[in-house]
């Protein structure tokens, strides 16, 4: 038999207290987003994620996780290796927005300006990501997301079921909200 | 029987080709990697706009599949010319074979040819004696992903596990 067309993809691997999270932890709707800090449609979601998050302040929380397609993205992997050495400084979420706010600075040189603006020790955290200290950390991530059938990014599951929506405030919103009432 | 037109199902004996295949216009086939599973992943078009492109996740997910030595194969009907180009652009490695003359002729044989003259999006798994161990056919729209591709070769590595004990 040929499989089924069109199997809804559900998550494979459960938030843990290994993944990044903010928002409420007893939040009713949980979002886990893949993605890659060089892609430009992970970029333009991130304002509206972060917009959700506001308005949904008490019903969301956002996990994310890495998903870096290096062969397209040649800054993919070290702006995420970065992420995590921030992450193992507890400083993770600062990063991300960082990212996601300037993609357009994501070489060598900028993205270790970056780190130094956000009070982060660059020459250590340089260290740490030309070693690949933290890749294998991104590694679990993305092997984790192509077994729950990450085609793409972004992509979200919302409570556990990929959300094959757009990623407009609204259309994310109208999820989040479909998620709290089912 | 199934549908004479229908994707190639599984317990069938791959059909055997040769097909120029990047980077350097070598004739590739199924044939030559016995005693490997063989990853066949049609594809309507090189060149399709989007970030989530199949085979730029496949050149992602590359150390999965080497975890279970599978090769994995691209192929559509565009030119080796093309297909040089699109490898270049998106830092794809891995071979991907022109079905260019006669147009589409392995598609056919394995029931992955769509009257709009392009490969549809088909996946088929051979086991490492060449015979077809999964298949899989999305909407040409939709990205299928490389989980169910994962999974076959999961279950192949199983049966052999079984088979040896």
């Amino acid at each position: 038999m040929t499989t089924p067309l069109q199997v809804t993809a559900r998550l494979r691997d459960p938030v843990t207290d290994q993944d990044h999270v903010r928002g409420p932890a007893d939040a009713a709707v949980t979002i886990v987003e893949y993605g890659d800090f060089q892609c430009q449609f992970c970029g333009a979601a991130y304002p509206n994620l972060h917009e959700v998050l506001r308005q949904r302040a008490d019903t969301v929380r956002m996990v994310y996780r890495y998903f870096p397609i290096a062969n397209v993205h040649p800054y993919a992997e070290r702006a995420a290796e970065t992420a995590e050495a921030a992450a193992a400084r507890g400083r993770f979420w600062e990063m991300h927005d960082w990212l996601y706010e300037h993609q357009d600075q994501l070489d060598p040189v900028h993205l270790s300006l970056g780190v130094e603006q956000l009070g982060l020790p660059p020459d250590e955290v340089n260290a740490e990501v030309d070693n690949r200290v933290h890749a294998d950390r991104v590694r679990r991530d993305f092997v984790g997301g192509i077994r729950s059938g990450v085609n793409g990014t972004p992509t979200l599951f919302v409570n556990g079921v990929r959300h094959e929506g757009g990623y407009d405030l609204p259309d994310l919103l109208a999820a989040v909200d479909a998620a709290a009432n089912a | 029987m199934s549908d004479p037109n229908g994707l190639i199902q599984p317990g069938r004996s791959a059909p055997g080709f040769t097909l120029a295949g990047t980077p350097d216009g070598r004739q590739i086939g199924p044939q030559q990697f016995r005693g490997r599973p063989v990853v066949l992943a049609f594809y309507p078009a090189d060149w399709s706009p989007v970030c989530g492109d199949q085979m730029s996740l496949y050149q992602a997910a590359a150390p999965m599949f080497d975890q279970y030595q599978a090769v994995l194969l691209g192929l559509s009907v565009d030119s080796i010319w093309s297909h040089r180009a699109f490898a270049e652009s998106r830092g794809i490695e891995f071979p991907l074979l022109a079905d260019f003359e006669p147009k589409g002729e392995v598609a056919r044989r394995y029931g992955a040819y769509t009257p709009q003259g392009e490969a549809a999006r088909a996946l088929v798994v051979l086991d490492p004696a060449g015979t077809v161990a999964w298949s899989y056919l999305s909407p040409p729209e939709v990205n299928p992903g490389a989980d169910g591709i994962i999974e076959a070769l999961d279950r192949l590595t199983a049966d052999r596990r079984v088979m040896a004990g």
